[in-house]
């Protein structure tokens, strides 16, 4: 290229004044002889064109995004997960697609290996019969599941989706750093990363002619789809019950591709076939895209102390009745010593070396290795040889052999089959925005295959791990490094491509009665919880108002009050008492369980409704202060209600979010009246009921005498265009109960709808004057008996 | 000791009951005793569960033990489980074949391409109860010199366990960790067993976990054995490619003979544990469990 030289002049190269990759590593942007690589040039020519202050307000859209989309990034250590901001390094790691062709045949070769050596394992043991895997790392593997052996898949292969961590060597070529065939994570990072970089450069994005990724989740989805033979059935995501990272990644892309997300116990098995608890009973499924630890996946065959899984999982493999990708077992070919092996087997068995090989690897069980990694010991990286965690994972136990240089003879000698020795990588550099600059920084990259009918395929991008510093073992986010999205850019225009348009014409809407119990349970306790919140933050609002009106804390009224608070049960002797606090934390942790459900928005909201009121807590004094206080968080509470119940569709799922509510805020008002309206209650508490109620401006409008208890009562339980009084809500109530699945069979109402209309014809033939005491706590019994019922018919 | 046979009626009598009703109970019993080419012979055996499961299936898991696999849809409020076998037990000739001393058997074993149930690399490893554990491991390597045949090892380990154990039946439970029950010097067959397992498995020696049944009534002038009144537990090892695996009973220090009946083999006890079950129950839940083992006549 004539050209190459003169690009010293290029404006373009400013932004790559200080750029200077390390010796002894291939940089991403610069090749060998310091020219910018053709594949960056429209890139560094859109950056040197923003200014750094056009350039942070990008970012910040890109982490605003982020932020907004509810991705962050989530550890679990210790006891508590702690969230922090999602480590997007903004700039991409750009590719050209041929170079793309050259990685994706690789890494097929190695898929269709890695498919062959675990159909082996849980086969014929072929290669241990030959002699190209020994016996003993294979049997000492916790993730060779004995159980599975001699199970055939129902679609014949035992991986589906699977992903490689690759890195690029100095001289250039590519080298696999980890085979991930069990359950990889990320699919889902690497479309938020792509959806945020895409707004920090829309403009370059959009005539950049970057491969889109949608064509590969929709290969996917039609890859399982076909092994769906449930009649209007669904896809279920099978995840765990933890809330951490992966979690939240699935509830994603659960609601990205439209499949429902299952958690263990949301599954059963009968006679061989995997069914789902749902609100509507036990539906068949036959399809799943496995995100659990298959060790964990069914407690019955597998880890018996796993309470993760569904016992007899193993039995609808046996059967053949159930698609799971990936296959129970797979993990068995993570581990890293059988690196060690796979270009013999590759060689032997395909009669063909690797395309790609991966790093250099030797299994310390034999005389030979131990003699080679002994001797070489300088160059090596020791870690545990049927470990399966990604490279230089913190939590692994790995050292460089130049470290333990005194140890390692006696630690070979006593278990060398506990280790192997490992060439060290080194990493290629990528340009990350740093201080003001690109400066060059490790990079590995992750890249997802997926198997269709036409054979694997490589999903065009994935991300790309980032160090921290220049030190390569600092990739790992785990230890603060961050992560890009990867640009696989083509010298011509790619179609543009979405999920959405497919998703209209070709699949039909969803029954509506796949609501898997457990997530019906919690949007039912949602309800309840959020409703409970804000009666408590209304007794306290009325408690300090008065206090801040009249300073009184000894007069009957305000003993009143505080009586009921001791009922609810809150501390009156605080502002913001413990159990409010629970409270939303309740509504918060019930949400988090129903992330694929639950709007980001109102999931938002809520987070910031527990977040204002613990930030609250430590500062707030009695009386003017604490009403304010309870104010604001009823605005936001009343905000939420308005995403909640303006925006959701009205599936089942709001059916029992709104139910859960109804009978909340039932039970409340009874409650409320039963204390305020009782004959024996002080002067003012009758206006304190109004309040709660939110009814003062109504009475008074319509009665123009002071307070009176037949027509409080009249108001808050008998009149039915009041949405706060009891008869409204039992209406409502009925209404929602009627339209949930199984209400009446055969012309027979449920034992729920007929409690339920018991509870209504019962109140509504009464007047406030029979309405005592008594009554009001007698219509609190049988709500309980109600939520009684419906947990029994929906919610277990 | 010239091979004997003796014919056995077994009973055995699980019951499960449970305070509030179990829903959806799904249960694996290994309780059936199968057919050993030359070690017993099983005339008949069934397995009666009573109430009568929704679903049942009867299979074999990896290492051969006949499993069935129980569940309910409904509530139950207990399980029994009841097997009767007649088995014809043939008696244990100690081999004359020479073993490898447990220095050589490392290498020996690497030469075995098998993953076959039968193949000593399943037994080296730890397994998912028994991690390695330093403390029995420098017991046996006190035990055992490097150079004793591997045959020889096993009976004197074996009888050095016998002594240095006490048979405490209150001591242990079946989740008891065998690092522990090692420390107190104290357990049952399952952590005898155990402990010897880890034992073995530490000097190189294969080495697995049988659980079974003991005769009840002593032959007339012997002893009655330990653990004759319940399901028993013993040691499995492999003693190099010539003698291949023998069985062991640290208990009752003695080779398994024609009064051990078998039920299941595995690495350990989580491998051929008798009754395996996932309930939603939310009460304490009670089993009990009668074994009787009567020499049949003639």
């Amino acid at each position: 290229m004539p050209q190459a030289k003169k690009t010293v002049a290029d404006p373009s190269l400013a932004v790559l004044k200080q750029y200077c990759p390390p010796a002894g590593a291939a940089d991403e942007l610069l090749d060998a002889s310091g020219n910018v690589r053709p594949v960056w040039r429209a890139f560094l020519d859109h950056l040197s064109g923003l200014d750094a202050e056009n350039l942070a307000a990008r970012f910040e859209r890109g982490d605003q995004y982020l932020r907004d989309a509810g991705v962050f990034f989530r550890q679990n250590s210790g006891d508590a997960p702690s969230d922090r901001a999602w480590p997007l390094s903004h700039v991409p790691v750009i590719i050209h697609e041929d170079e793309w062709q050259r990685l994706s045949d690789g890494l097929i070769q190695r898929a269709e290996l890695l498919e062959a050596v675990v159909a082996d394992l849980y086969g014929e043991h072929r290669l241990v019969r030959e002699g190209l895997v020994p016996a003993s790392l294979i049997a000492a593997n916790p993730r060779w599941l004995r159980p599975m052996v001699g199970i055939q898949p129902v679609s014949g292969h035992h991986l589906h989706f699977i992903a490689f961590e690759v890195g690029r060597a100095p001289n250039g070529e590519w080298w696999v750093l980890s085979d991930r065939a069990q359950a990889p994570a990320g699919a889902g990072i690497a479309l938020e990363n792509r959806l945020a970089t895409s707004r920090v450069f829309p403009e370059l994005f959009a005539k950049a002619n970057v491969h889109r990724l949608a064509g590969f989740f929709r290969a996917f989805r039609e890859a399982l789809q076909a092994y769906n033979t449930v009649p209007d059935g669904r896809i279920g995501i099978l995840t765990s019950r933890k809330l951490n990272q992966d979690y939240l990644e699935h509830a994603y892309i659960a609601r990205y591709l439209g499949f429902m997300l299952l958690e263990g116990e949301d599954l059963t098995v009968e006679n061989g076939t995997a069914m789902v608890r749902t609100v509507a009973g036990l539906t068949p499924i036959s399809a799943i895209w496995r995100r659990l630890a298959d060790t964990l996946a069914d407690p019955l065959d597998l880890d018996s102390s796993s309470m993760l899984g569904t016992p007899g999982l193993l039995g609808a493999l046996r059967d053949g009745k159930l698609h799971l990708a990936n296959n129970l077992g797979s993990g068995v070919v993570e581990a890293r010593a059988l690196m060690a092996f796979l270009p013999r087997i590759c060689q032997v068995w395909f009669d063909e070396p690797l395309k790609l090989p991966n790093v250099a690897t030797w299994w310390c069980g034999d005389s030979a290795s131990r003699a080679h990694v002994q001797a070489n010991a300088q160059r090596m990286l020791f870690s545990p040889a049927l470990s399966s965690r990604l490279p230089f994972d913190p939590e692994d136990d790995i050292a460089f052999g130049a470290h333990i240089a005194d140890t390692l003879p006696a630690r070979l000698e006593a278990d060398g089959a506990a280790l192997v020795g490992q060439e060290i990588a080194r990493l290629s550099t990528s340009p990350a925005w740093i201080d003001g600059k690109l400066a060059p920084r490790p990079m590995s990259l992750r890249l997802y295959l997926c198997r269709t009918a036409e054979g694997w395929q490589m999903m065009p991008g994935g991300y790309a791990r980032i160090g921290r510093a220049e030190d390569v073992a600092a990739t790992s986010m785990k230890r603060g490094g961050s992560v890009a999205d990867v640009w696989v850019v083509s010298d011509s225009a790619v179609p543009a491509d979405t999920m959405a348009a497919h998703v209209t014409g070709r699949y039909p809407r969803p029954r509506v009665g796949t609501l898997p119990s457990r997530a019906a349970e919690n949007l039912y306790w949602l309800g309840r919880y959020a409703e409970r919140a804000e009666n408590m933050v209304r007794v306290l609002r009325a408690q300090h108002t008065r206090l801040a009106e009249t300073g009184d804390q000894k007069g009957p009224l305000h003993s009143s009050i505080a009586g009921y608070l001791t009922t609810m049960p809150l501390d009156a002797a605080k502002p913001m008492p413990g159990e409010l606090l629970h409270t939303l934390n309740s509504a918060v942790r019930s949400a988090s369980r129903v992330h694929d459900r639950f709007s980001i928005d109102g999931w938002t909201a809520l987070r910031d409704i527990a977040d204002t009121a613990a930030d609250l807590a430590p500062n707030l004094a009695p009386g003017d202060d604490t009403a304010r206080a309870m104010t604001r968080l009823l605005y936001k509470i009343a905000a939420l209600s308005g995403l909640v119940h303006e925006n959701m569709f009205r599936f089942t799922d709001w059916q029992f979010l709104t139910v859960g509510r109804a009978i909340e805020r039932t039970a409340a008002i009874a409650e409320m009246l039963a204390h305020f309206a009782d004959p024996a209650a002080p002067e003012g508490a009758l206006e304190v009921a109004l309040e709660l109620g939110d009814c003062t401006m109504t009475y008074h409008r319509r009665y123009s005498l002071g307070c009176q208890r037949d027509s409080v009562v009249d108001l808050m339980v008998f009149d039915t265009m009041n949405p706060r009084a009891i008869l409204f809500q039992l209406e409502e109530l009925r209404g929602h109960v009627a339209r949930l699945p199984g209400a009446e069979e055969f012309g027979l109402m449920s034992p729920l709808a007929r409690v339920l209309l018991k509870v209504h014809s019962e109140l509504a033939v009464q007047t406030p004057e029979t309405v005592d005491t008594e009554a009001l706590t007698d219509l609190v019994d049988s709500l309980s008996e109600v939520s009684n019922l419906l947990s029994e018919a929906y919610l277990s | 000791m010239t091979a004997v046979t003796m014919l056995y009626d077994i009973g055995l009598h699980i019951t499960q009951s449970y305070n509030s009703p179990a829903i959806g109970a799904r249960q694996v019993a290994r309780l059936v005793p199968p057919t050993i080419p030359g070690e017993q012979e099983v005339i008949a055996a069934v397995l009666d569960i009573d109430p009568v499961p929704d679903e049942r299936r009867d299979q074999r898991d990896f290492f051969g033990n006949g499993v069935v696999e129980l569940a309910y849809r409904g509530a139950q409020e207990s399980i029994e489980l009841k097997m009767t076998a007649r088995v014809r037990r043939f008696g244990f000739e100690p081999s004359l074949l020479p073993s490898p001393t447990i220095a050589a058997l490392h290498a020996v074993i690497a030469k075995i391409r098998s993953l076959a149930p039968e193949a000593p690399h399943h037994f080296l490893p730890v397994s998912p109860r028994l991690p390695a554990v330093p403390a029995i491991a420098a017991y046996a390597r006190e035990v055992l010199p490097p150079d004793i045949p591997a045959l020889e090892a096993v009976e004197t380990l074996g009888l050095a366990l016998n002594r240095d154990l006490k048979f405490d039946p209150k001591a242990t439970e079946v989740s008891t960790p065998v690092a522990e029950a090692f420390e107190a010097r104290h357990g049952v067959c399952q952590d005898f067993s155990h402990i010897m397992i880890v034992a073995l498995r530490a000097v190189g020696i294969p080495a697995g976990y049988v659980s079974g049944f003991l005769r009840t009534i002593p032959p007339e002038g012997k002893p009655r054995l330990q653990g004759a009144d319940a399901m028993h537990a013993w040691v499995r090892a492999w003693c190099g490619p010539e003698i291949g695996w023998v069985e062991y009973d640290p208990t009752n220090a003695t080779f398994a003979d024609v009064d051990h009946i078998l039920i299941g083999r595995g690495r350990d006890y989580g491998d051929v544990s008798p009754v395996k079950g996932v309930l939603r129950t939310s009460g304490p839940q009670v089993a009990d469990h009668a074994v009787d083992v009567v020499e049949v006549e003639g």
